[in-house]
């Protein structure tokens, strides 16, 4: 067989591999900011763009997508090329690929500080971005998909077929989820509403986690373990079984994010039980990296890149040992709406995401620019720091959600609350500052490591064209006799993506349609109306100040939660909130039963400076609520795209809705001047306080809330 | 513009989960005999499909030492 001439790409991974550095330092810098002002919470200075709930979907983006993203395609692209013995499909399509993501990353970091978001957790770009998105991932499908076909080693190997699976779930995720509604180029509402938002809101969330910062980097860790330990992986076998055992499972998992809500409890229990049965393959491919390396310990030793994948592959193991626990019912009446989720998710992104990526460069930069590493004793500082960091950030959380959880549902003997809430984040924010110094140590890590390798890859010189040779593949005529389709599916691509997409589909169809499907799924409520238009615009204040990232609208049916808040919350409440704002975390109280509970002035001093209405709150402050006039221009589009998702407005309110809005805020200015608050009908607050005071009413008083229409 | 619309006018649309159900339990069975049942110098070749011969590691599975 003559061998063919060619070259690798690593002009291409190098690119990705500095964006994934600038990212992180550019994410964790933003993480480590909002740590800090949940600290201090006048840190914002009254600044808008630079409040925490403003920037904590950046801190997330840009970890997940632009720090973890990078990371992927550094590693897929370096690693595709040689698992396929092929060059990159098109150069061309590399760099479209690569400018491309740059360019939405920075039209994330311009668009939601600006609290331009859709208002769903990980997916908060607006829609011409999540277009841009669809667009820029299916060219690395491309580019995939074609040097994969033009490859000359005719068996996929197992890494290839996490990329594969990565590539298809995370599209069909991502179109899934983006279904929205423009009202204008950059708002949009999301197709669906309350319960059905939420479950599909947390089967993508689920399986972002699933499928962008697991696959893949089992993808990555199938390739770069066996290279840096010169040892193949232990059990092949396992690897195969551990692949679709995973597919088949994670896509299942989803509604764990949401025990104890509205949603129907055969969903919840489906939920669980798939969440259990991951820690299955979970494990095994723990495993089988941490097996991989067995006889080759004394190289961990002395080698940074194994290091961190040692220490990345068990907080693998860990995070994923927690997952399923979590998903227990019992356990996650406790752990959830707590820090004990943020410190689960930072195992997970700075023990397995955060190192592997770090190994991973530390393995690639030397050998692009044909020299050592400029300093095997930083390398070493960078890890112990950025070990220390990860201790110091996830044992203060654990500790915050533990100790935060247990108050919250303690009671007297008499039978009342023993805690307020605020008493619980004043016991909690020791920790917080503690976390931010973790934070902080592994902030610094990756500095070192940024200089680390900045040193190396000046000292080198750089091998844009990795020259290689290699037979071409030759058809095979007929298949062996006796093949096995296994056998057979190694060696189809797209047979193979095909096959992944059935796996997830079916997965997420039976999840989700029955939910959609059958009416008796979402009870409805009579006495639940829509929101009148001021209250409809003051909801997308709501989202765009990202309320979601710190207060709940979701009362479970337990006992301690129905005492502090009031009366749980059902299913039908939500039939016409698009997106849905049941929120994930609870660093202030719940808000699903605020209406009406505290005058409208209230409010209004308490948006100004929330320290005067709680002394230790550690919400910041929002002046220019006080001080902005809301844009009324897009009411009539606002109603007009409600009423095409199903929201029942009467025909042509739309042309109506503008002078009620007018009529409603002057009553709440009347009654803010009443408490002698002179505020004009116009600004920001008064439609904010009209949506405050008409959350969670509905179903107690139907006459109140017709008063308003 | 109810999703509920559509999908109820798919016709036996109970059908469907009960046959994913049955494609998951068969995929792992033939799935789990073939891992079990596949011959070693095939997985042999597949697992060393990262290194492309120039390296020379220290291979022959299962590592001693």
């Amino acid at each position: 067989m003559e061998s063919e001439k060619f070259s690798y790409d690593n002009r291409i991974v190098k690119m990705f591999a500095y964006a994934t550095m600038l990212w992180a330092l550019v994410g964790m810098l933003a993480g480590l900011w909002i740590a800090l002002e949940m600290v201090f919470p006048r840190l914002n200075g009254g600044i808008s763009v630079i409040t925490f709930g403003r920037l904590r979907p950046l801190h997330t983006n840009a970890v997940i997508f632009a720090f973890v993203g990078n990371g992927i395609f550094m590693g897929v692209y370096y690693s595709l090329q040689r698992l396929c013995k092929a060059r990159m499909f098109s150069d061309t399509l590399s760099k479209i690929h690569f400018w491309g993501w740059q360019l939405i990353i920075v039209s994330a970091a311009l668009t939601l500080p600006f609290g331009i978001t859709s208002g769903k957790e990980y997916a908060e770009l607006e829609w011409p971005i999540d277009i841009a998105i669809a667009i820029i991932w299916v060219i690395f499908g491309w580019n995939m998909f074609g040097t994969i076909i033009k490859r000359r080693e005719r068996h996929l190997y197992v890494a290839i077929w996490f990329y594969i699976a990565t590539f298809v779930t995370v599209a069909m995720l991502h179109i899934v989820n983006s279904f929205e509604i423009p009202v204008s180029f950059l708002k949009s509402y999301s197709w669906y509403a309350g319960v059905q938002d939420a479950l599909v809101q947390w089967w993508y969330g689920h399986n972002a986690v699933a499928f962008f910062l697991t696959t893949p980097y089992l993808g990555l860790m199938y390739y770069f373990i066996p290279k840096a330990s010169g040892r193949p992986v232990y059990s092949y076998r396992l690897s195969i079984i551990h692949f679709w055992a995973l597919i088949f499972l994670y896509i299942w998992a989803g509604p764990h994010h949401l025990l104890y809500t509205a949603l129907p409890d055969w969903a919840q229990s489906l939920g669980v039980v798939f969440s259990i049965m991951l820690i299955a393959p979970s494990w095994g491919g723990m495993i089988n990296g941490l097996l991989t390396l067995r006889g080759a310990w004394d190289k961990v030793r002395e080698d940074a890149t194994l290091k961190f994948m040692v220490v990345a592959v068990t907080a693998y193991g860990m995070a994923t040992f927690e997952g399923p626990m979590l998903s227990l019912k019992n356990v996650n009446a406790i752990s959830h709406f707590t820090d004990w989720t943020i410190a689960h998710v930072h195992v997970g992104a700075l023990g397995w995401n955060g190192f592997l990526t770090f190994g991973i460069l530390y393995y690639l930069i030397p050998r692009m620019f044909r020299t050592e590493l400029y300093s095997k004793k930083l390398a070493n500082w960078h890890f112990w720091i950025g070990t220390l960091g990860i201790v110091f950030y996830v044992v203060p959380m654990y500790w915050a959600g533990f100790m935060q959880s247990n108050m919250w549902r303690k009671f007297t003997p008499e039978g009342q609350l023993q805690y307020q809430f605020i008493t619980t984040v004043e016991h909690i924010r020791p920790l917080y500052f503690l976390r931010s110094l973790g934070g902080f140590f592994y902030l610094i890590g990756a500095f070192i490591m940024t200089y680390n390798l900045i040193k190396t890859a000046r000292a080198g010189s750089f091998l844009a064209n990795e020259e290689a040779e290699a037979p071409a593949l030759v058809k095979l005529q007929k298949p062996h006799e006796g093949e096995h389709w296994h056998r057979w599916i190694e060696r189809r691509p797209v047979q193979l993506m095909l096959l992944s997409l059935g796996v997830v589909i079916i997965g997420g169809a039976i999840e989700i349609i029955p939910t959609f499907l059958v009416e008796s799924n979402v009870p409805t409520i009579a006495s639940v109306k829509p929101y009148t238009p001021l209250e409809l615009q003051g909801r997308d204040i709501y989202i765009r100040e990202g309320c979601y990232n710190c207060h709940s609208q979701m009362i479970r049916p337990l006992r301690h939660e129905t005492a502090r808040y009031g009366e749980y919350s059902k299913a039908g409440e939500f039939v016409y909130d698009h997106p849905f704002q049941w929120g994930s975390k609870r660093t202030g109280p719940d808000l699903a039963r605020i209406g009406g509970k505290y005058p409208d002035s209230w409010h209004y001093n308490h948006m100004l400076e929330p320290t005067s209405m709680s002394e230790h709150s550690i919400m910041p402050n929002y002046p220019w609520l006080l001080d902005n006039d809301l844009d009324t221009t897009l009411t009539a589009a606002k109603i007009r795209a409600m009423i095409i998702l199903g929201v029942p407005y009467p025909k042509g309110y739309d042309k109506q809705a503008n002078a009620d809005l007018k009529k409603q805020s002057l009553e709440i200015a009347a009654h803010l001047k009443k408490d002698k608050i002179e505020t004009a009908p116009s600004r920001e607050i008064i439609a904010l306080i009209a949506y405050l005071q008409r959350v969670g009413k509905d179903i107690h008083t139907s006459t109140d809330t017709t008063t308003h229409k | 513009m109810k999703f509920i619309n559509y999908l109820q006018s798919i016709a036996g649309v109970g059908i469907f989960p009960l046959i994913s159900l049955l494609i998951f339990f068969l995929f792992f069975v033939i799935l789990g005999i073939w891992a079990l049942r596949v011959k070693k110098e095939h997985i042999l070749e597949l697992e060393r499909i990262p290194f492309d011969g120039r390296e020379s590691e220290q291979s022959n599975h299962p590592v001693k030492h």
